[in-house]
């Protein structure tokens, strides 16, 4: 592989993104799934970026999941969107930045269905004024969080406490990059990098001290897709997306995989456990599985925040054989306790892959 | 006072033309903005379909160039301009000339592979084009895939950059298909243990004695011809390329490792080409290529008096095709002169 | 009647021919009428090539538009129904045929012929 052909293709898919004052929507799923990720986010631009960033209470779903499954029809998203779009105009911001890739995706498919058809972004406006009396502005700059994080990833590195380094060995971490699908292959040019080599979270795993491994199934999806999650009888077809992924990543050793989606990191991270208890089959070495993160949660470990804190026990695949190899303290004791030492409870240990409760 | 004609490149077909030109006893400056002449053929190790050596095939093309044809050469065009009934031409380093007639001979580009982002042009190392092929062949480099290993398996993806509308070229470049063929089994000699697969989405084999080759391809070399377009490519740890397509014919879709992979490029309009038939006021230029006033009757005029067309400039061709329309466009010109 | 070909023990063997001029060409013509770049495919099998879907069903775009085009239309609600809708096959058409309103159009146009 030849990096400086990366390079040039990185150059040709650059695009702006706001310096200050963001007007934050969160996801509907992550804080589920992921619960620290986004209070990283909004912790690490206000405290240790200085930002001005607003958390808005009253934004719904953009309904970009109702949408992509067939039940929401496009006039209805484009209403719902016009209405986040009034409470960003009501709050006095311009700068817009989705947590969720799916809401980053449909925002920019609809900015771009008005561009080419005003008369609908007219009719839109009229919806939402008859529906709610609201008006708003487009956005001046719409970005994916993970966009916000790039560019401040040098910052980061400046500040952080620990690097995507082998603590023993002094060698980078081997680390799978996946970027959902809804970034960058609808729109490429509003992606950092583009579609099919995209630099959003390699630039953040390289300033972090990490390597990016390109392994042939790389561009291929988690396998959520919606429409293939939501229905169970499709379930089966989002496992085997992901198994395939990771049969294809398996040879090159990855240390963990940094996402920057809603969905993918849930599934690349549950799918381990179903394929272990379905196969009898683990990914990592021992009976470890490949860790899965957020790129906030990357952000936060290497910035030092304590591991716990930052929902690291929701994952399905523990972290802690990473944390041991990054050297990242972690106090087992704690792992399923709440933020005043209650027992938040245990889950029930999985049959093959490894679990890592016990003292 | 003997009439003068400016030819505008210096490959086979603007060879050509000037050397059919200066024996009908017309002065003929041909301009090249290279140092020297031959085009694309100076690259090209052997030509299609008997293998001819692309220095071979030059050589017999300069041998005899008359005396009136004075080469220009280290000098690209900037301006040419219609005035009364003449023309001047200039180029970039102060150089002026007038003419009675003009003939485009500025033939075409390759396709630049690295806007397929997907094939990995220009990123993964085993992935190369037919030119580099070809210029591995002309220096006589081994191949071999960046562990200095011979590769295995080889494969040949037909139309990149041609029939694509994603990179906007509509247009077939007709010497590909052909030349795949040829380049498969050249490899196939070099490496006669390794297997070598054709991916193509139609085998375009219209030539005199295309369709022989196709067959002793398949005869003699056991060449495979797979019909699917590649999607997309990846490296895996060997550095060897994992392809997708589908194999149309069986239904299903494949996945297939390649030590080599060789992009067959296509010929896309030369970008100065267009510049120049807009300053002369050449309406008729769709994609690029310049349009003949009539493509059946009239290949080599175009829709201006004087001006006029040979080889790849107004479409794909292959190199016999070049010097066929050249040799036209001499007896063209001489024509329009009244000789 | 079935009685009596198991009396006989023999049955009477389907036709596998495409019969052109038996099938019925107005669901093709309807879905052309929405989405005229049906018109346009060469059948080069890029879009099967990069199809998620395709790994692991028997779903092919470029199969389902041959049944269309030959009037082959009474498995095509079935067919159609195992796309994902990602848009995928889109990005890499040579052709640049609107594959996903392609498949949207299919889907409408045969969905009440089959109720």
């Amino acid at each position: 592989m030849k990096l400086e052909g990366k390079r040039l293709i990185w150059q040709e898919y650059q695009k702006e993104i706001a310096d200050d004052h963001y007007f934050y929507a969160r996801s509907c799923i992550r804080q589920t799934f992921f619960p620290g990720a986004e209070a990283v986010f909004v912790k690490i631009l206000k405290e240790e970026l200085g930002k001005d960033i607003h958390d808005e209470k009253h934004h719904t779903s953009c309904t970009g999941i109702g949408y992509h499954s067939d039940v929401v029809p496009f006039d209805t998203t484009m209403t719902v969107v016009a209405r986040q779009f009034a409470l960003m105009t009501e709050a006095g911001y311009e700068n817009y930045a989705a947590s969720c890739v799916t809401s980053f995706g449909l925002y920019t498919e609809i900015l771009d269905t008005w561009h080419h058809f005003p008369e609908t972004e007219a009719k839109i406006r009229e919806f939402l004024f008859k529906a709610t009396g609201r008006e708003f502005n487009k956005p001046k700059n719409l970005a994916h969080a993970s966009d916000i994080v790039y560019k401040f990833r040098h910052q980061i590195a400046g500040k952080a406490k620990y690097k995507l380094v082998d603590k023993d060995t002094g060698e980078p971490l081997k680390v799978v990059e996946h970027i959902g699908c809804h970034y960058s292959k609808m729109f490429p040019h509003k992606g950092i990098g583009g579609a099919e080599y995209p630099y959003v979270l390699s630039g953040m795993i390289e300033a972090w001290g990490g390597e990016v491994i390109d392994y042939p199934e790389r561009r291929h999806c988690c396998g959520f897709g919606f429409r293939q999650y939501l229905v169970q009888a499709n379930r089966g077809f989002s496992l085997s997306c992901s198994k395939k992924k990771f049969d294809s990543m398996e040879p090159y050793e990855p240390d963990m995989i940094i996402t920057n989606c809603p969905g993918c990191p849930m599934f690349l991270d549950r799918w381990q456990y179903a394929l272990s208890e379905m196969e009898g089959k683990t990914y990592g070495k021992g009976k470890n599985g490949i860790p899965v993160f957020t790129y906030e949660e990357v952000a936060g470990l290497i910035m030092g925040y304590d591991p716990w804190e930052i929902g690291l026990q929701v994952h399905q695949v523990p972290a802690e054989p990473l944390l041991e190899k990054i050297g990242i303290p972690y106090d087992p004791d704690r792992k399923f306790k709440g933020k005043n030492g209650e027992d938040l409870g245990m889950p029930e240990s999985p049959s093959y892959l490894k679990f890592y409760a016990d003292k | 006072m003997p009439k003068h004609v400016i030819v505008i490149g210096a490959g086979p077909a603007g060879l050509e033309t000037s050397a059919n030109l200066a024996k009908l006893g017309i002065a003929v400056t041909l301009v090249e903005k290279e140092e020297s002449t031959g085009g694309h053929v100076k690259q090209w190790h052997a030509l299609f379909p008997a293998l001819l050596p692309g220095t071979e095939a030059l050589d017999a093309i300069r041998k005899g160039m008359p005396e009136n044809v004075r080469v220009q050469n280290k000098t690209t065009v900037t301006g040419i301009e219609a005035v009364n009934n003449y023309f001047t031409v200039s180029g970039h380093n102060g150089w002026q000339e007038k003419a009675d007639a003009i003939v485009f001979a500025t033939g075409f580009q390759l396709f630049d592979a690295r806007r397929k982002e997907e094939y990995g042009y220009g990123i993964y190392e085993n992935v190369i084009t037919s030119a580099d092929l070809e210029e591995m062949f002309a220096t006589g480099k081994s191949l071999v895939n960046r562990h200095g290993n011979k590769p295995e398996r080889i494969g040949f993806v037909h139309c990149v950059g041609s029939r694509d509308e994603k990179v906007n070229n509509l247009h077939c470049s007709k010497v590909c298909c052909i030349t795949a063929v040829k380049q498969a089994i050249e490899v196939k000699q070099m490496l006669p243990e390794a297997e070598v697969f054709c991916f193509y989405m139609d085998l375009r084999m219209f030539g005199r004695h295309y369709e022989e080759l196709y067959k002793e391809a398949q005869e003699k070399y056991n060449i495979q011809f797979i019909r699917g377009r590649l999607s997309e490519s990846a490296e895996d740890q060997d550095g060897n390329i994992v392809l997708k397509v589908e194999d149309t014919l069986l239904g299903k879709p494949l996945r297939i490792k390649a030590g080599l992979l060789v992009l067959m490029v296509g010929m896309e309009p030369l970008a100065g080409t267009k510049s120049l038939a807009d300053k002369l006021g050449l309406t008729k230029v769709p994609d690029g290529f310049i349009q003949p006033a009539d493509e059946v009757l009239q290949s080599n005029f175009t829709e201006l008096p004087g001006v006029f067309v040979a080889g790849a400039c107004s479409g794909p061709k292959s190199v016999s095709d070049t010097l066929a329309d050249a040799r036209s466009a001499a007896l063209a010109v001489a024509g329009f002169l009244k000789l | 009647m079935e009685k009596k070909a198991r009396q006989f023990g023999y049955t009477i063997t389907r036709d596998r021919q495409i019969d052109y001029d038996a099938n019925k060409h107005d669901i093709s013509k309807i879905v052309a009428a929405a989405e005229p770049s049906l018109n346009l495919c060469i059948s080069c099998g890029t879009c099967s090539a990069t199809c998620s879907a395709a790994l692991f069903t028997d779903f092919s775009l470029r199969h389902v538009i041959l049944l269309l085009r030959r009037g082959e239309t009474s498995g095509l609600a079935k067919e159609v129904a195992k796309c994902m809708l990602c848009g995928k096959c889109q990005l890499v058409c040579p052709r640049n045929v609107s594959t996903r309103n392609l498949i949207i159009q299919i889907s409408k146009a045969v969905i009440p012929a089959q109720l």
